[in-house]
């Protein structure tokens, strides 16, 4: 059960934007498709849809080979990053449009089309018109539009993409619990790291049309498989290996070093171990502190929370000690 | 001196006369002459001038012309549209001028090439004359006529609306199960209606209106072959001053008809 992807690619002429993608994406789970653009996220999530077609492998939905089978027939519910309303219709006509293609009997429509308003808490609000709406209140009506044919699957094309940063916060914890009450295995695409890890079960890290990783948010951010991963979740400092703040218990020391900025501990002169540096920059980010630091001939940024950061009592060119508590080592570069 | 307000008010009121003094001698002062000189002795002059047989003969075959035309060339330039506005292929562009081309060729010049085809001593005449089909001096010839003059408005007003609309709602609509009639009438259809409408009106008002194409074909046989554009100039030309005028109202009319009919469905179906 679920949605089974096998040796999937894909071409768009010359270019090759997915390339022999296996995945399985267990059901009733909520798994985001992460990467930067052009990394192939969104033709996987329209190739699940059916809206393009795979040129090799084949696409397994609840059980049944769908690979050939019109978008039409698949029964999966598709939200779009520009909402897609039908600007013609109100947004309980909205709603009721998959149900009303699938002759559905009236009363049973508006029994729907109702339960879906309050789902999305939207009550007021049926008769109006989707220009008559702010862009999170549109997306909400797109969602309750694709959940009203009860589909299947649930695939949704950077849903928050086209909305300011506060909306988008809520949104995304609105979808969390939206999930928990509906339970439909779900796939949504986003190109920002955050969004997946706070919405998803799953993450299915993509680059190049290949997946670099699947695993769950902390598996991902705490032991990325590959430098790509490391790199795109969360911020990383990438050094030489043989740089001297690697703490010494690291057992492999070959290739490039990756230190998140937050394992980065800093001392004043004299206090310990540590290698000397030189503090460039301080900005205040709230509830945390970011320090960028000089060794030699590299740079490298140290996040501290507060209760690290005052006693420092750090000042711009004094000198100190920078010490890691953790590095990742991969043999090539990102 | 005058200060700048002054001159800006000035300046106003200059642009506002040159325009009313522009849309008066273009629009407003023929119009008014066209029914005065309809009118000017009286409704009963103009009452028998419409009443006789050659005149209804004209605005019937008029209306013939136009019933086959505007449907026909609303389907076609609604299929030109939907293919060009949703698919990228070689020779878009091409097909877009070529979809123009009636706009560019002067309309006596496509009433030529209809003879040149289907004349006695055309291409496809003496085929046609064994068969018995008469398409010159023949309402065939007229409605071949007009269906060309009128092949680019509804596509030219169509495309435009198609390419804003975009084709998301579309695949919205194929995502939730609908088949692509039903998309076509609960998607497309409304979502260009007035770029659509505002091209079959269009149509229709070139339909009814063509002078230079029809008038090459039609042999203007009066009471058989002449639409109300060829009967006005017929008349007029006969010295028929009040039949002319009362006609050309007529023709009128039926252009301020269409307007009507236009506004009365904007308001009711207008609905945001």
């Amino acid at each position: 059960m679920g949605i089974i992807i096998q040796q999937v690619s894909k071409n768009f002429g010359d270019f090759q934007a997915l390339r022999e993608i296996n995945l399985d994406v267990k059901d009733g789970t909520l798994v985001a498709l992460l990467g930067p653009s052009g990394s192939g996220k969104s033709t996987l999530l329209r190739t699940i849809a059916g809206l393009e077609q795979p040129d090799r492998g084949s696409i397994w939905i609840n059980g049944q080979d769908t690979t050939y089978l019109d978008v039409r027939d698949r029964n999966i519910g598709f939200v779009f990053q520009h909402y897609a309303l039908f600007k013609h219709l109100t947004v309980r006509q909205n709603i009721a449009f998959g149900l009303e293609i699938r002759k559905t009997p009236p009363k049973l429509v508006k029994e729907k089309t109702e339960e879906l308003l309050g789902l999305i808490q939207l009550e007021g609000l049926g008769n109006r018109y989707p220009n008559q709406l702010s862009g999170g209140q549109r997306q909400r009506v797109a969602l309750a539009r694709a959940l009203a044919v009860s589909p299947q699957v649930l695939l949704l094309d950077e849903p928050f993409g086209a909305l300011d940063a506060k909306v988008r916060k809520e949104l995304r914890a609105w979808l969390r619990r939206l999930h928990q009450e509906v339970h439909v295995t779900s796939v949504f695409v986003t190109h920002d790291q955050e969004e997946a890890m706070e919405v998803a079960d799953y993450i299915v890290v993509m680059n190049e049309g290949k997946i670099e990783q699947v695993g769950t948010p902390t598996e991902i951010y705490d032991h990325p498989a590959t430098p790509f991963v490391m790199s795109f979740v969360g911020e990383v400092n990438v050094l030489p290996s043989h740089v001297d703040l690697i703490p010494r218990n690291a057992k492999v020391r070959e290739g490039a070093a990756f230190i998140r900025p937050h394992e980065l501990e800093i001392v004043p002169l004299g206090a310990g171990e540590g290698t000397p540096a030189i503090v460039r920059h301080i900005t205040h980010l709230g509830w945390e502190t970011q320090v960028e630091l000089e060794l030699g001939d590299f740079e490298v940024t140290a996040h501290l929370s507060r209760e690290q950061f005052l006693p420092l009592n750090l000042t711009l060119n004094q000198k100190v000690l920078v010490r890691s508590r953790n590095a990742r080592f991969f043999s090539q570069v990102a | 001196m005058p200060s700048s307000n002054q001159l800006n008010r000035r300046t106003k009121w200059l642009l506002i006369g040159v325009a009313v003094g522009y849309l008066a001698l273009i629009l407003f002062i023929p119009a008014t002459t066209l029914v005065y000189e309809a009118f000017h002795r009286g409704f009963m002059p103009f009452w028998e001038a419409v009443n006789t047989r050659f005149f209804q003969a004209a605005v019937s075959l008029t209306l013939i012309t136009a019933l086959i035309c505007v449907p026909i060339n609303t389907i076609f330039g609604l299929c030109a549209a939907w293919v060009i506005a949703r698919n990228q292929f070689r020779g878009r562009a091409l097909l877009m001028s070529i979809i123009d081309l009636p706009f560019s060729v002067s309309p006596v010049v496509a009433g030529l090439m209809l003879i040149l085809l289907y004349g006695r001593i055309g291409w496809f005449g003496p085929l046609l004359e064994s068969a018995g089909i008469r398409v010159i001096f023949a309402l065939p010839g007229i409605v071949l006529a007009t269906l060309f003059v009128t092949l680019p408005f509804v596509a030219r007003e169509v495309i435009p609306v198609l390419e804003e609309m975009g084709s998301d709602q579309e695949e919205a609509a194929r995502t939730l199960g609908a088949k692509d009639w039903q998309i076509f009438w609960r998607v497309t259809l409304p979502n260009i209606r007035w770029g659509l409408l505002y091209g079959v009106l269009l149509t229709n008002a070139r339909a009814m209106g063509e002078f230079g194409a029809v008038a090459v074909v039609s042999g203007s046989i009066i009471g058989r072959t002449s639409t109300l554009p060829i009967f006005v100039e017929q008349v007029y030309k006969n010295y028929q001053t009040q039949g002319a005028f009362s006609a050309a109202v007529v023709l009128g009319l039926l252009a301020a008809v269409t307007l009507v009919v236009k506004d009365i469905l904007e308001k009711r179906t207008h609905t945001i």
